[in-house]
């Protein structure tokens, strides 16, 4: 019920993505362009503009949303983003660098930044994601040694991603903290992909996960004498949100608290004992492309998005957790 | 094997448990026999936990092997473990907005599969575990809002709930007032005698384990300080061994099941009691 309305939402924000922008659209003009019955310049500014950066708010967003329930139920902690599995901290040293050691942005042109940023943040967050999996390793993993070392790893690697900007000049640094803030003013359908990809592979093997899930609520062993195997199980929710968060991390920056935030969301407006995965990607879908539509469509100058959703996403949350009480409090 | 031949529903063979330091328990063999009630009983830190885990394999032997019904535990995949053995540890987490039945219901997990959802079948053995517990009226409950023995007993008709042959259950009466103590062991009785479920499990009251156990165990110092009937178990000598304890035991006057009564000042100056920090 809650995934249906949440679901119409995300479409109506995808289609108003697609009518707002410097040449407004009505509806009828979207559906025509969608339905094969635009012309040609509707559908070069349409398909070829803005349909990559709409779907991308909607792929990185659900990505985030769907790490966040993911991360945020595997360590019984809702302040466990994927953050703390070190993917974001790892992409955002990778792209960095990438700007400010790769010669400048301007320097190396449009193609590194459609691709070649992409990938080094996708290569900085898998490798750091590897580390931090690789040390929290001791006959297993044990979910709070992971956070502390991801933590650890996080901090060491922001250190020096601000060491490299404050090395860098000044337009090199603008860029980067362009990228850092969450941005999705650059992408093109070669970045869209590749998340939109990740999504399609990583929502049903995170779904197969569900129950396991809500098994490991009930404490380690007690998920083991109901036959949860809890190292595979482990291993495949770890590996979807790192997988999901490098993506949307890739293509779009680190979308600040969307991962946190949706989640939450979700949680209390399904009312679970958990942050419903589909819910959770829904919301984060809607929150991610809602507020590229405000930063499009309404508000003056092109503001990364980033800002909005932790703007608009963290007062909505206070909001519903003043206001409810009882089912869904405490996590 | 058993010495009558039968194959035991979970034995030990040559077991090492370890955590990080030197082992609590060392190549220990015990077998526990099918359809019977068996309790460990021990002070704090002797290991009755552990060994639980062990037969439960939430703690993989060091040395040696676990089997459940003949077959090694290391080889068989731990949901058909899960259809045969409940597990109910000492510290389950109570998950946030959760009412009673939905956390009852996960006692079905082992059960279910993505081509096998939820059936007649899980919703009737849910029913059955909360009319067992006597928690039929606070089903829609959030568990979170319980008293310590309702909890108890929510986990309690969790393990019921995974109708499996074998129980293994950590301190089940913890929490509860003497009356609720005598309700869920008469339940696990009644469990073990109409299903012919096998029940280990770990009390600290003797006289609540000689009462409601066909065998006991005791354990102290890294190993079996005795193991028997109730009448067989309880003697002042294990009770000074494995406690450092001096008590009288008598017959209950109301079952005939030993009565450990503590000697007047024991507690007071006694010796130390073994496996203690
Ligand atoms: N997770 C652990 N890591 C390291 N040592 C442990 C762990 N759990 C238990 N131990 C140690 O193993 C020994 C046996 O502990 P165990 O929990 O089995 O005792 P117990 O008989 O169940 O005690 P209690 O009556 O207090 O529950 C103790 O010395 C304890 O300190
Ligand atoms: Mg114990």
């Amino acid at each position: 019920m809650v995934a249906a309305v949440l679901l119409a939402g995300a479409v109506g924000i995808g289609l108003g993505g697609l009518m707002v922008g410097s040449a407004p659209f009505t509806l009828q003009e979207v559906l025509g362009v969608l339905t094969g019955a635009g012309t040609p310049a509707q559908e070069l500014v349409l398909l070829e503009f803005r349909a990559p950066r709409v779907v991308a708010g909607l792929a990185v967003g659900a990505s985030l949303g769907l790490a966040g329930a993911l991360t945020q139920t595997f360590a019984r902690n809702p302040l466990a983003t994927p953050d703390i599995l070190g993917v974001t901290s790892g992409a955002a040293l990778g792209a960095v660098a990438a700007i400010c050691l790769g010669g400048g942005i301007y320097a190396v042109g449009v193609p590194l930044l459609a691709l070649g940023l992409p990938a080094t943040a996708a290569v900085g967050g898998l490798v750091t994601a590897a580390l931090v999996y690789g040390l929290s390793w001791r006959h297993g993993i044990d979910s709070y040694r992971l956070i502390l070392i991801g933590i650890g790893v996080t901090a060491a690697l922001s250190g020096v991603t601000s060491y490299l900007i404050a090395q860098a000049k000044i337009t090199d640094a603008q860029a980067a903290a362009q990228w850092l803030v969450g941005n999705l003013s650059g992408v093109s359908w070669a970045s869209v992909w590749p998340v939109v990809a990740v999504l399609a592979v990583v929502a049903p093997v995170a779904a197969f996960q569900t129950r396991n899930l809500s098994a490991g609520q009930l404490g380690d062993e007690l998920a083991v004498g109901l036959g949860v195997p809890l190292g595979r199980h482990r291993l495949i929710v770890i590996a979807c949100a790192v997988l999901a968060t490098a993506a949307a991390v890739s293509a779009s920056g680190p979308v600040e608290f969307a991962a946190f935030v949706s989640p939450q969301i979700g949680l209390r407006l399904a009312r679970s004992a958990r942050p419903p995965l589909a819910a959770s990607a829904l919301v984060g879908a809607v929150l991610v492309a809602g507020a590229d539509l405000l930063v499009r469509g309404v508000l003056p100058g092109e503001r990364p998005v980033g800002i909005i959703t932790a703007m608009v996403g963290a007062p909505y949350l206070i909001w519903l957790l003043t206001r409810r009480r009882g089912k869904g409090e405490e996590l | 094997m058993t010495a009558d031949g039968a194959v035991p529903a979970l034995a030990a063979e040559g077991v090492t448990l370890t955590y990080d330091r030197e082992p609590v328990f060392e190549s220990l063999s015990l077998a526990i026999g099918e359809g019977q009630v068996t309790t460990l009983v021990g002070a704090n830190g002797s290991g009755k936990s552990t060994l639980l885990k062990a037969f439960g394999r939430l703690l993989a032997p060091r040395a040696g092997q676990v089997s459940l019904s003949g077959r090694r535990l290391s080889t068989m995949p731990t949901r058909q473990i899960a259809r045969q053995l409940a597990i109910l540890p000492q510290k389950p987490l109570t998950p946030p907005a959760t009412t009673v039945r939905e956390l009852v219901s996960r006692g079905r997990h082992p059960h279910q599969a993505w081509l096998r959802p939820w059936t007649g079948r899980d919703a009737a053995a849910v029913e059955a575990a909360l009319e067992a517990t006597g928690l039929a009226g606070l089903a829609e409950r959030d568990a979170s809002t319980l008293s310590g023995g309702q909890m108890q007993r929510a986990w309690i008709a969790l393990v019921l709930a995974q109708e499996t042959p074998l129980a293994l259950l950590d301190e089940p009466t913890t929490f509860l007032d003497l009356a609720h103590q005598l309700e869920v062991l008469g339940l696990v009785r009644r469990v073990n005698q109409e299903r012919g479920t096998t029940v280990l499990m770990v009390l600290h009251d003797l006289w609540l384990a000689g009462r409601f156990s066909d065998r006991l165990i005791v354990l102290a110092g890294g190993r079996v300080v005795a193991d028997g009937t109730p009448w067989e178990v309880l003697t002042p000598a294990t009770l000074r061994e494995a406690f450092g304890l001096e008590a009288e035991v008598m017959p209950d006057p109301v079952t005939g099941t030993p009565l450990v009564v503590p000697a007047a000042g024991s507690g007071a100056g006694g010796p130390p009691r073994p496996g203690r920090l």
